[in-house]
């Protein structure tokens, strides 16, 4: 077991006359060793509070965040969270951000051979000096997922890893994402709004609704094991299980939100 | 740049209206790009305009339209420039009232950098100390330095310190809150991931705001500076015998006009030249600026 999230409650207190808001009511979650879970949900679910809960940036307001047995009081190295942009240092190159995880918590000797080991990993050889704002936004996100694997965590975060990158890069990253999650073995908690990601990349999928924020649904999916065993990545997207399923995924959303509003 | 030259290439061309901007919308013709109003390479505009400005000056001159008295010749201010550079002014030569008036400002400025970037950026990370020193810094900030010139010297005389000091505080307060300002540059993200590896709060200081606060200081002081000439002229009304200032002041009181049109040019000079100067250090130092 890595990661339990037991009848966790977020709520912001309440502001100049209005009331509380309860950003995220009793959720429930268990994250098994080498899951890859996805949380789909249109904004304003709490699925961004729920990941900044498990990087320890937030406490909760009731309830439990346990990393194998240990509870989560804050941030620490055994969770790395791959933001959506701004989160790279545009004052060191390519390969001092890659290591510059490594380099805070005094590995300082050997943190240019990790890095350079993930910089191969995640195809930025060549690139190691260049300064990461001359960079497309798509290798900016790979320097991120680089520097995010250095540390070694036990769970990686993604926090809508993907959204601000074009549709023809954002596929091909979401391929380089599950490759890597295969020949690392990691733990993976993603965020993302986009349906087709949330089905093609996880093993499991939590839809959540707003107000209050909570898991709505859950689903276990079969697709990214189709893509690692050799099926190409559209045609998994293609078949009519996948997109049967995508548009009841569609439906659900649609649904709880206008049950919501 | 080579986009720009290529921009204000087709606006020279002989078309339409001299200043694009302002004319009537046309279709565009093959190569011609639609873009931001006001874009485009302007150096030739501006070195014509200097030279129109001393041809005009000097064409009103020659014709004898205004005395010397009131505006001399362009020559003369040349001439001016030679014979105090060889000759001095009121028995120092030139490079000694522009030295000892540069190292006024600059040891004014050096000062509020060394006490104004770790203020700011103190203030910038605690309500305590933002509490304590915002009400003094905005309080004295819009006076004018002019103002409390006096004060000074009841307090610290005639000497260096009170011109020093006079610098010093004009100096002080846009570097102190231009540092302040810079510490809310850091994205959440980079202080998010840097927490996430672990950091202490001093390392995330150290590493992230630090750095990214970096080009606003540099910013601040290059307006700082600017400051600083300003009030040197100022600093040097009272009981100085050298500096470029007291060289305007003093020359003024003999009418001395040429010297006056020479000091000011000098100043102008030096405050360019050092304004180049920080340019430079701002593309070496944070190339990233604007681009993330």
């Amino acid at each position: 077991m890595a990661l339990e999230i037991r009848e966790a409650s977020v709520i912001y207190p309440a502001q100049s006359g209005r009331a509380p808001v309860e950003a995220l009511s009793k959720i429930d979650l268990t994250v098994e060793e080498h899951d890859f879970v996805v949380a789909l949900g249109a904004s304003g679910c709490g699925k961004s509070t729920l990941l900044n809960l498990i990087a320890g940036f937030l406490s909760p307001s009731s309830g439990k965040i346990m990393l194998d047995e240990a509870e989560v009081s804050g941030p620490g190295a055994d969770r790395s969270v791959v933001f959506q942009k701004h989160a790279l240092l545009p004052w060191l190159n390519v390969r001092e951000n890659v290591a510059f995880g490594l380099k805070l918590r005094g590995e300082g000797a050997t943190a240019y051979a990790v890095a350079d080991r993930f910089i191969a990993l995640l195809g930025l050889k060549g690139f190691e000096k260049s300064p990461v704002y001359a960079l497309s936004g798509g290798m900016q996100q790979r320097v991120g997922i680089a520097r995010a694997l250095t540390c070694d965590p036990k769970i990686l975060l993604m926090d809508e890893p993907l959204g601000a990158l074009d549709a023809l890069t954002r596929e091909r990253a979401q391929e380089l994402i599950l490759d890597i999650w295969k020949s690392t073995g990691k733990t993976v908690f993603l965020i993302t709004h986009s349906v087709e990601e949330a089905l093609f990349m996880g093993t499991r999928l939590i839809v959540m609704s707003p107000r209050p924020g909570r898991i709505a649904h859950r689903f276990d999916l079969p697709f990214s094991r189709r893509f690692l065993n050799g099926t190409p990545a559209r045609q998994v997207k293609a078949s009519p299980e996948f997109i049967e399923l995508r548009e009841e995924v569609l439906r659900i959303i649609f649904a709880d939100e206008e049950q919501a509003a | 740049m080579s986009d720009q030259s290529a921009i204000s290439q087709n606006d020279r061309k002989p078309r339409g209206s001299v200043f694009p901007a302002f004319a009537r919308s046309r279709p565009t013709r093959p190569g011609e790009t639609y873009g931001v109003p006001g874009q485009g390479n302007t150096t030739w505009l501006s070195v014509a305009t200097i030279v129109a400005l001393i041809f005009i000056w000097w064409a009103i001159t020659a014709a004898g339209l205004v005395k010397p008295l009131f505006v001399p010749s362009p020559q003369s201010i040349v001439q001016k420039f030679i014979d105090v550079w060889f000759n001095g002014y009121t028995g120092a030569p030139l490079w000694q009232h522009i030295l000892i008036s540069t190292a006024r400002v600059f040891g004014a400025f050096l000062l509020a950098c060394v006490i104004g970037i770790p203020l700011g950026l103190a203030m910038g990370m605690s309500p305590i100390m933002r509490g304590i020193f915002d009400p003094p810094i905005e309080i004295y900030r819009p006076v004018p330095p002019l103002a409390y010139l006096p004060l000074m010297i009841i307090w610290f005389g005639i000497g260096e310190t009170s011109k020093v000091l006079l610098i010093f505080l004009s100096v002080f307060a846009p570097i102190a809150l231009g540092a302040r300002a810079g510490v809310r540059s850091a994205a959440i993200e980079q202080i998010h991931a840097a927490y996430s590896f672990g950091a202490t709060r001093w390392q995330v200081m150290h590493h992230i705001i630090l750095p990214s606060a970096m080009p606003e200081i540099l910013t601040a002081m290059r307006i700082g500076i600017g400051f600083g000439w300003t009030t040197l002229v100022a600093a040097e009304m009272v009981a100085a015998t050298k500096g470029i200032g007291y060289m305007v002041l003093s020359a003024s009181q003999f009418l001395q006009t040429s010297t006056v049109i020479m000091g000011i040019f000098v100043i102008a000079a030096i405050a360019y030249a050092f304004d180049m100067l920080m340019r430079f250090l701002e593309r070496r130092l944070v190339p990233w600026k604007g681009k993330m």
